[in-house]
Order: structure tokens, then sequence, then C-alpha cells
């Protein structure tokens, strides 16, 4: 199982490096990154200077391996727009505000998501299995912008229920939240659904009947537990939308997070806090998958010897 | 001996099981199919039924309500919007650039994806392990931010969108595709292509290709409304179709500051896209249970 862990551990590290890559040449093949830093009004001179101290005079190796090794030590540039600030500490100033809100989200969506993806189980072909499959329907068609601006006009316009947008309180949280997480709420219902439904038909639950067990015991230990195996798989993707799904709520919603933060510098074409961010994100997407894989291998244990 | 093995197999009708294929649709079905027939007609004839010009405006109509809304004109059904132009001419020339998006980013990664997955799955070995940690890679790519940095860089443009969606899009195909052909290609039918000297290119084509294109159309079935939200996502932030056309994604950001006064501006092409992408996945969902029922639910 150490064998696997680092395996992975290892791939998770060529990922990271290949992104990097892909954001380093993207920014700097298919732009002028001098004109890109320095706007129009910049004289000769000042192109000359900048181009010397970017390095950009050096091959384009040896400019990858600087930006790398800057990269690794946390130096990705000072801003350009946001008070010269260091990219790095700008993204990390930023990072508890959508953390907090992914983690709120996920947390709502995965407890909802089971119990109305049993509950449609369990009432396989009934209003409530309909009125579920309904919710996950619109959940996984609804574009989250608009969602974000309908609920915005519902509760804090017409019904002053909650506040427009803002940050600090827990009113805050809830309609970011709710548009943030029904993609995944419709998710995590249409796989606990499926996968329950394929579970109470098996035989593992016949012989948990048989043995007398109740229909508690049966229901919410033995074929939730072989249920919720595939959400965890999807993990990964779940926090994928999240991520990327940040970028529109936040912005949506003037949350102050690395999504609207990278919306926003990639708008003013900041490019050392473009590229950070990017960076970050990614790292963060591949860490989560990880530490996915890594809890599969916990939950699974058929997973262990296959690698 | 080509003969025998590559021969076209013979013509299938294509009408009768269409005709069966409607039968066996519930209600909800076959509204869906409605819908997205009324979508892709609508799309293909677009300027030929649109009642006003979607990109010129009228100044005396600015911000007209819907016809049943009190000041309303049936000559503007849906209202009209800030600069006085007519909100369904514009759904409807949005349609035909959200079909145009969806039928370029499938064509281009589906073949991508499937010439990948299947040359993985087809030789194995080396070909197989790299190709796959690529699809890995593009699997962890942020679509959004990818589209807003190529959006920052060049601007946004029509040929960007389609490069940006379909590199985030053609991993799902090489998987499938990749799977698919694992299972088929010990199959008695594709060693005797084999051994009866065919080269590795025409067994792939002639033989494996048709095999799993079942299972790569369902995907491409459940793509269609990932692909009409993610274009909308990128032209609503800006980075997508560049204005003046009117993509639904850049319309409701234009009516998203007039919500408390003008609801209609947001509400309708939101509403369209809600209810085309319903029905895709409705559909989408229907053929995975035919085609492919150990995916069911597990679509996402």
């Amino acid at each position: 199982m150490v064998n696997i862990v680092v395996t992975r551990v290892i791939e998770a590290l060529i990922a990271l490096v290949m992104m990097s890559l892909v954001i380093f040449f993207l920014s700097r093949l298919t732009g002028d990154p001098v004109a890109l830093l320095l706007g129009d009004g910049a004289t000769e001179a000042d192109k000359l200077a900048l181009i010397r101290e970017l390095g950009l005079d050096q091959s384009i190796f040896v400019q990858y391996l600087t930006f790398l090794g800057n990269a690794l030590t946390g130096d990705f540039g000072r801003s350009v727009t946001a008070g010269n600030q260091p990219a790095l500490e700008l993204i990390l100033s930023r990072l508890p505000a959508s953390l907090s809100l992914a983690g709120v989200a996920l947390a709502f969506t995965v407890l909802l998501g089971v119990l109305f993806g049993v509950m449609a189980a369990l009432r396989h072909n009934t209003a409530v299995d309909v009125l579920a499959r309904l919710i996950a329907l619109i959940g996984q068609s609804v574009p989250s912008f608009w969602l974000g601006i309908v609920l915005m006009y519902i509760f804090a316009v017409q019904l002053r229920w909650l506040p427009t947008s803002g940050y600090g309180e827990w009113q805050h949280y809830i309609l970011p939240a709710a548009t943030l997480g029904l993609f995944t709420l419709a998710a995590i219902t249409r796989l606990v659904r499926s996968s329950m439904l394929e579970a109470m038909g098996s035989e593992y639950i016949k012989l948990a009947r048989v043995k007398g067990l109740s229909e508690h015991a049966v229901v919410w230990k033995h074929a939730l537990a072989n249920s919720l195996i595939p959400v965890v798989t999807f993990m990964g993707t779940f926090f994928a939308v999240m991520i990327t799904g940040a970028v529109i709520v936040e912005t949506v919603f003037s949350w102050p997070g690395i999504g609207r933060l990278a919306y926003e510098s990639i708008l003013s074409r900041d490019f050392p806090v473009v590229q950070a961010v990017v960076l970050v994100i990614t790292a963060l997407f591949i860490i989560a998958n990880l530490l996915v894989d890594i809890l599969y291998l916990v939950i699974d244990p058929r997973m262990r010897s296959r690698g | 001996m080509s003969e025998l093995t590559s021969g076209s197999p013979p013509r299938r009708q294509i009408v009768r099981p269409l005709i069966a294929f409607w039968h066996s649709l519930d209600w909800p079905l076959r509204v869906a199919v409605g819908i997205l027939l009324v979508f892709v007609i609508v799309a293909l004839l677009g300027p030929m039924i649109a009642p006003h010009d979607p990109l010129k405006g009228s100044l005396r109509a600015r911000l007209l309500p819907p016809a049943w809304q009190e000041g309303g004109q049936w000559e503007y059904v849906f209202g009209t919007d800030r600069l006085g132009r007519d909100i369904l001419s514009r759904i409807i020339a949005g349609a035909r650039i959200s079909l145009t998006v969806c039928v370029l980013v499938i064509a281009i990664a589906g073949t991508i994806g499937t010439a990948v997955g299947t040359i993985a799955g087809y030789f194995g070995g080396w070909a197989d392990r790299v190709l796959m940690r690529l699809v890995d890679l593009a699997l962890s790519l942020p679509v959004i931010l990818l589209a807003l940095l190529l959006g920052a860089i060049s601007g946004p443009s029509f040929a960007n969108i389609i490069i940006v969606i379909s590199l985030t899009l053609w991993s799902q195909y090489a998987r499938m595709a990749r799977g698919e052909t694992l299972k088929i290609r010990n199959e008695d039918y594709v060693d005797l292509a084999r051994t009866s000297g065919l080269s590795d290119l025409r067994i792939i084509v002639r033989h494996i290709m048709p095999n799993i294109a079942p299972a790569l159309i369902v995907i491409a079935t459940l793509q269609v409304g990932v692909v009409i939200v993610l274009e909308a996502s990128l032209s609503f932030l800006g980075v997508g179709v560049p204005p003046p056309a009117p993509s639904w994604g850049s319309m409701v950001a234009d009516g998203r500051s007039y919500i408390a006064s003008a609801w209609w501006l947001c509400m309708v092409p939101g509403m369209a896209i809600l209810i085309t992408v319903m029905a895709v996945n409705l559909l989408g969902d229907a053929l995975t249970d035919r085609i492919n029922p150990a995916l069911r639910g597990r679509n996402i």
C-alpha cells in the first residue's frame, strides 16, 4: 500500500510540473510579456530594463527553469495592480474565503445529497423519487451564474431575507454556497440513488435481512456503506467543479476569494498574479485528487492489491 | 481476402428504428425530444424566422416588457433590451451560436479523444501509459481559468472558446474509447482481421470503431449540455463569443444590472439555457440507460 501511495505522489508531482510548463508557455508564447506587463505608455528604455530584469534575453529553457525555481520558493513576482504586493501573499490572503465557502457548500451537499439519494431509492418510483430526480435534473442543468443572479433577486432583492453580497457573517454564506453546491448536490443524489438501488437488490442485503437485522441497520449500515464508494471516487471531480465554479460564483456575489482574484487579475492583465493563481488552483486540484486516491485505498480494501 | 473481412455492413434502415424509438419513449422524453427538435430547427433557420434584426435596436422601443405584461407589445414577444433590440430574435440568434459551438467542439474533442483512446487501448504498452498520463493531465486543467487566460491574452474570440472547451472535453472520449477497445481487442473477429493481414489502422477504423461507437455517442449526447453551459459561462464572464453576437450567456450578463427593473433581460436567456440543457440531459440519461446501463447515474 505504501508503494501505491508513493507512486501516486510522484505522479501528482509530474502533473504539477507539466501544468507549470503549460502555464509558462501559454503566457510566454502567446503574448509579449513585456508589452503585457508595461502597458501602452512605456518607453524603449523601460522595455530593455524589464527584459533584462525578467531574464527574457536568456534562452526559453533557462527562463522556464528560473520561473520554476522561483515558483518553488514561493516567488511569483509582484502584483502589477494591487499595490505591488507579492503575488503569493495576495493569494494566501484570499484563500480562507474560498476554502470556507467550498467547505460549507461541500459539507451541505454531501449530507443532503446522500439523504435525498437514499430517500429516492427507498421510495423508488413514488412522488419522493420523482421529486429527487427532478431536483437532480435541474441541478445538473442550471448554469450557476444565472442561478446566482436569480437567487439573489428572489431572496435578497424581493424578500430581503438575506444580504446580496458581502463576507463575514453566516448569512453571507447561504446564497453563494447554495449556488456553488447545487450541481454537486444533484450529482451526489444521482450517484447515491443508483448505487442504493443496486445495493438493495444484492445478495449481501438479502443475507443481512435473513440474519434478522433491523431495516434501519440494513439500509444505513450495510447498503449505504457500499453506496458511498462511488461518491468517494467522484470527490476529486466535485472539488474540481467547486473550484471552477468558484470563479463564477465569487464573481457574481463579489466574494473575496481566489476565484474572483483570478477573474480580476486576468481582466486587468496582472500576469504575475495570474500565473500564481492558476498554479495554486491546479495544485489544490491535484492535491485533492491525491487525497481522494489515498482515501479510496483506505475505504475499499479491494483496491490495495491492484494499485 | 479483403472483400471477406472489410466489406461494408448491409445498410441499416433509418426511419423505422427512429419510429420505434419514439414509441418507446415516455412523455417527459417525448417533450425533451420535441424541445431539442425546436432548438435545432430554430438554430438552423435562424435569421429566416427571427422577427427583428438581433443586432439592431429601435431606440423608441427600449426596455419593453414581454407582451403578456402591462406595457408589452406583441411585436416584441419577450420584450426588448436597453438598446431596443428584440429579445426573441436574440434568443434565436443565440441558439445558432450554441449549436455551432456544440457541433464543432464535439467533432474536435470526439475525433481527438477517440483516436487517442483507441490507439492507447489497441496497442497498449508504453503508448497506453503515455497517452493516459496526458488524459489525466487534461482532466486536471481548470477549464474556466484556462479560458480566461487565453481570452485575456488574445481577446475573446470564437476560435478560443472552441479550442479551450475541446481541450478539456476530449479526455472523456479517450477514457471511454480506451476502455471499450480493451474489451474487444482480443475478440475473434479482430484476431481474424489481424491474421488476414489487415493493417492496424484499418482494423481500428473498420472493426474497432463501429463497435465502440454507441458508447461514444452517449458521451457526445451528455456533453451537449456541458458545452452549452460552458459556452454561456465563458460568454457571461466576457471571454466567450465576442460582442455584439448575442450568446445566451452574454445576454444574461447584459441584463444583470437591470434585474430589479427589467427582470426579463436575465430570465428569458437563462430559461432558454435551462430548458435546452434539461432536455439534452434527460435524453442523455435515457440513452445511457439503453446503451450503457453500467454507467447509470454515474455520468457526471
